[in-house]
């Protein structure tokens, strides 16, 4: 691994962004235009927004990040331009660690715009402070963009990507507690919810959020995150094949 | 007797017995061919008989089944050969959305090349006065030419070209050939394909491949003089028959 390699390609990424301004302002805005809205709908309920609008800010980059690299990533396979990357010195780390920093700093740039908006002009009020649901979001996006690396080894076209997103994230966003507490579940709803790594994200960030609560469980949160990401990284990068048939 | 000639400097590419399967058909079966250093050796045949196999297997991004592939002293795909071969892949791989200076600039860093490589590259290719243009705005032609200046940065030793001048134009074509053989007479080695046999008089030596197998290797003189035949067309159908038969 090299720090000029995958410098060059965190550069690379960042340039391709910029050359999309239409993509870059999806990221940035729709989060920002999103968590409006929620304000808008609860607007007489302020309870139900202040408690899941913070846990919310922190799974945006999560999902956009994990459909913008897996759709990247299959560009970078199906274009022909990863076999040639492959034929450089340049190792398969320097790609991913290059992902992760260009993404990493979209995703904080969206993390701190949409909680700019939340906690100074729509009034969210959470127990613990802002800056710890940026952080939780930035980790996030990394683990959406390690998830997203990994499943786009199983795409062979755009659209197949793109259905990924309701396959793979619509269900763990159903199952990860947002939406009806873990300990209402069904046995076997539960179970599931436990093998699935938003489960985890969300749970951190509803501690961080709610309870203002650093414990020992919001420990184990963060190292399943990093765990899982570490894992999707590791069988993502043995998806990029140096020598094909 | 002894031989008082000077020695050929060794070559840069020796194949030996080599098999490759591409999807369970063998596409290259116990071929054995050497590659002189400082020339340039057209690699001909028709569509789809094993010359893009062949030079992925060179450049070490193909699993081989069967024989010893040498390059440059060392095996296929030794990581040490990754920053001294040029690779240009048969469809240009490089990033639509960036412009030609951005791709140049990657590839440039990667091979940690002076940045002023760039602008020389470009002037190769006759490109610089798109070096700002996005590739997706390019016609098929100079994206190609693009591609092919991908391969030329960080001035490798032996550049490895797949179909480098087609859908060019006559007058590009000539100049193009007219840089390749001033690269070899620079000392390096350039392996280049083409389905056109009208191109292999820009060649030193040749190599024709037909389903896999050599049908002649030489310089053009020797292959017409082989062959009977002094266009190099009727030569290729002549060999061929003289095989069949």
């Amino acid at each position: 691994m090299s720090f000029r390699a995958t410098f060059a390609t965190a550069v690379r990424v960042l340039n391709q962004l910029r050359r999309d301004p239409r993509t870059l302002a999806l990221l940035l805005f729709v989060p920002v235009l999103l968590v409006f809205l929620l304000e808008q709908l609860f607007s007489d309920r302020r309870m139900v927004f202040q408690q899941i609008g913070g846990p919310l800010l922190g799974l945006f980059p999560l999902i956009a990040m994990f459909l913008v690299t897996s759709i990247t990533m299959l560009r970078e396979r199906v274009s022909g331009t990863l076999e040639r990357l492959m034929a450089l010195p340049l190792a398969k780390l320097d790609i991913l660690a290059g992902y992760a920093i260009a993404f990493g700093l979209v995703a904080a740039l969206q993390a701190i715009l949409v909680s700019v908006v939340a906690f100074g002009l729509l009034g969210l009020d959470t127990q613990g402070p802002p800056w710890a649901v940026v952080l939780l979001a930035v980790s996030n996006a990394i683990l959406g963009m390690s998830l997203g690396l990994f499943v786009s080894a199983f795409a062979r076209t755009e659209f197949q990507a793109i259905q990924f997103m309701p396959a793979f994230i619509l269900p763990q966003i159903l199952l990860c507690g947002l939406f009806t507490q873990r300990s209402q579940m069904a046995g076997w709803m539960r179970g599931l919810s436990d093998a699935l790594p938003f489960t985890y994200a969300y749970d951190a960030l509803h501690r961080a959020t709610q309870l203002g609560l650093f414990d020992g469980r919001f420990v184990l949160d963060l190292t399943v995150t990093i765990g899982v990401t570490v894992l999707a990284l590791t069988l993502g990068a043995s998806t990029l094949r140096r020598r094909t048939g | 007797m002894i031989d008082y000639r000077p020695m050929a400097a060794s070559p840069s590419i020796v194949v030996d017995g080599l098999r490759v399967r591409r999807g369970g058909v063998v596409v290259l079966d116990d071929l054995s061919l050497s590659v002189a250093s400082g020339r340039v050796t057209g690699l001909l045949g028709p569509s789809g008989s094993g010359k893009t196999t062949l030079m992925r297997v060179i450049v070490g991004v193909q699993i081989v089944e069967a024989g010893s592939i040498t390059v440059l002293g060392e095996p296929a795909g030794t990581p040490s050969l990754r920053s001294k071969v040029g690779y240009m892949t048969q469809n240009p791989a490089v990033y639509g959305d960036l412009t030609v200076r951005e791709n140049l600039r990657y590839f440039a860093r990667i091979l940690d090349a002076a940045p002023d490589n760039v602008d020389e590259v470009l002037e190769m290719v006759a490109m610089a006065p798109f070096g700002d243009r996005v590739v997706n705005r390019l016609s098929g032609g100079q994206k190609a030419r693009v591609s092919l200046a991908t391969a030329l940065v960080g001035n490798p030793e032996l550049l490895v070209l797949d179909e480098p001048t087609v859908g060019l134009d006559p007058v590009l074509r000539r100049d193009l050939w007219k840089a390749f053989n001033e690269l070899a007479d620079s000392g390096k080695t350039l392996l280049v394909s083409s389905h056109v046999m009208d191109e292999a008089d820009h060649c030193h030596d040749l190599l024709l491949l037909r389903e896999g197998k050599l049908v002649a290797t030489g310089t053009p003189a020797s292959v017409r003089q082989q062959s009977g035949k002094q266009d190099l067309d009727e030569a290729f159908l002549a060999l061929i028959n003289e095989e069949v038969a």
